[in-house]
């Protein structure tokens, strides 16, 4: 009984893991935080190594080190055109947000709303929304307005439809358990329909964000004096190419900086439409 | 007095006279404070029972009166928990059961100023139901069973005076099964709000109810009826006994003649 008992202690202190705390570097966290960079890092070693090796003349394609130098040469243009760009892209895309939610909800509640708009708009969002530009041009004038407007029609559809199709797909008998207790519409949509679409929004929302600077940039190129897709326009007009790709860069800087707030707040908001990725505990019996 | 009144109620889906009838000239009286269970073979119209006594669907022909007053469109006085638990999976287990206090009509003005009242409600009800201590976690963190237990303590946290119950148990295993026919039965002896418990399982409907009801094949009615005469509170060595046997088997015969009538 004794020896039993002392076998077991010890195959216990055995089996035990004793992990010692892997060197930082190789950790999974770290690795995860540190090797998006170290790509990134080679990516541009490995541009500046074709470049150099095979004497691509500048105005073709520019080593990362001249654009990096153009940018900082150029650095209060670019951050002031920069500054343009993300603002009308933000009101765009705020707009964006209201209008979709709105009319998601509404589309998504009311079969009757449904039938009528969904049809048009579909056919609506097939309109290549770079021609629309000249005729926004037409009716607000060459500058900021358009760029809104066109990141606005580029980002509301994804935002409508994944909201729509939250509160579409509700569980006939959670309503049913509402009904019974005499909820009205609204009340369905607002404790059940919103709160399990929220899920579908802020998916939608980082694709919106992203088509929404796709928007305002052809814009700004087609018809703006301001902003970085005008800047680019400019720049590589002049032939300074280093400029337009520094542009660039700072565009995609701007893409993923608003593309990590919306999955922020969309891990804050919605953490029990992805409990799988955090293992939370789960109770038997 | 009856709190729930069904006289010749046919029940027709479709809009024209092609569609299923799924119910045809049901009568049926439930006294207020009495367990009824309905049995019956399976698509006999159980759960389009249920959608036509709280209001949901509309019958197509005769009347509906619940509380002496005739249903035109859905109750709000009416608890309901179906096979499926559908919980919220953004609310907690305490967040789940308040639900209905949101929306019932007394409750959801009050609940603000009265909140920690209505708190100590639910949690009192999730205690008789042995969930004491899972108020803070969320659905997915419990069994399946555990969560059909919380949307019981959703269905009545609002005293409805009219419990609906369709299938609740019917996706558990046996033995949690058993276990929440005693938690209901509690439940239901604490407070003897109205039940109507759709059901498969005879047993179930012989341990718990004061009278069972079968049900015959689509187009569905009501062909016979058996008064339950055991003493409660009651056990689950009762399912055992002669009487239980003899009455499961009894409502297993006018099942199986329904069945046959209908081929």
């Amino acid at each position: 009984m004794k020896q039993g008992l002392d076998v077991s202690a010890s195959s216990l202190v055995d089996d035990a893991p004793r992990r010692r705390r892997k060197p930082f570097l190789l950790r999974r966290k770290v690795q995860r935080r540190v090797l998006p960079w170290v790509v990134i890092i080679l990516l541009f070693v490995l541009w500046e190594i074709v470049v150099r090796v095979f004497g691509i003349e500048q105005f073709l394609l520019p080593a990362p080190s001249a654009i990096f130098q153009a940018g900082w040469q150029w650095r209060w243009p670019i951050l002031d055109n920069a500054w343009q760009t993300f603002m009308t892209t933000a009101v765009g895309f705020f707009i964006a947000v209201a209008f979709g939610l709105l009319a998601g909800i509404a589309i998504g509640s009311s079969t009757m709303v449904y039938d009528g708009f969904y049809p048009a708009l579909i056919g609506f969002n097939t309109i290549p929304k770079v021609a629309v530009i000249p005729i926004l041009v037409i009716w607000f004038g060459v500058g900021t307005v358009p760029a809104v407007i066109t990141a606005f029609l580029l980002s509301f559809f994804p935002i409508l439809v994944n909201v729509a199709t939250g509160i579409a797909t509700v569980e006939p008998e959670l309503r049913d358990v509402l009904r019974a207790l005499g909820a009205s519409r609204w009340q369905v949509i607002q404790k059940v329909g919103l709160p399990r679409s929220m899920p579908y929004f802020f998916a939608s929302l980082k694709v919106a964000i992203t088509v929404a600077f796709v928007g305002s940039i052809v814009a700004e190129t087609v018809a703006a004096n301001k902003g970085i897709g005008h800047l680019m326009l400019v720049a590589s007009s002049r032939f300074e190419v280093p400029l337009a790709f520094a542009g660039l860069l700072v565009t995609s800087v701007m893409g993923i900086g608003m593309y990590l707030i919306a999955e922020v707040v969309e891990r804050r908001m919605t953490g029990w439409a992805t409990r799988g990725v955090d293992g939370g505990m789960t109770a038997q019996g | 007095m009856n709190l729930v009144d069904l006289d010749r109620v046919s029940m027709r889906y479709g809009e024209d006279d092609e569609g299923t009838l799924a119910l045809h000239r049901t009568t049926l009286k439930v006294r207020t404070g009495e367990f009824v269970a309905v049995v019956g073979p399976s698509g006999c119209g159980k759960s389009t029972l249920m959608k036509v006594v709280t209001g949901l669907w509309p019958a197509t022909a005769g009347t509906v009166c619940v509380s002496g007053r005739e249903v035109v469109g859905p109750l709000n006085i009416v608890g309901m928990a179906f096979q499926n638990p559908t919980l919220l999976p953004w609310r907690t287990t305490l967040a789940n059961v308040m639900l209905p206090l949101e929306i019932v009509k007394p409750h959801c003005s009050r609940l603000k100023r009265e909140r920690v009242a209505y708190e100590a409600k639910a949690r009192d009800l999730l205690a008789l139901v042995g969930l004491k201590g899972f108020e803070a976690h969320f659905p997915w963190q419990l069994s399946g069973g555990m969560q059909q237990r919380a949307s019981l303590c959703r269905a009545l946290v609002h005293d409805p005076s009219l419990l609906m119950l369709d299938e609740p148990f019917a996706s558990l295993d046996m033995f949690t099964r058993e276990e929440l026919w005693l938690a209901l039965q509690d439940l239901w002896l604490a407070r003897k709000p109205t039940v109507i418990l759709v059901t498969h399982d005879l047993r179930e409907a012989a341990l718990l109810s004061d009278r069972v009801l079968v049900m015959s094949a689509r187009p569905g009615r009501i062909v016979a009826e058996r008064i339950v005469e055991l003493p409660r509170p009651r056990t689950l060595e009762m399912t055992y006994d002669a009487y239980s046997v003899a009455l499961v088997h009894e409502l297993r015969e006018h099942i199986s003649s329904a069945r046959s009538s209908a081929a």
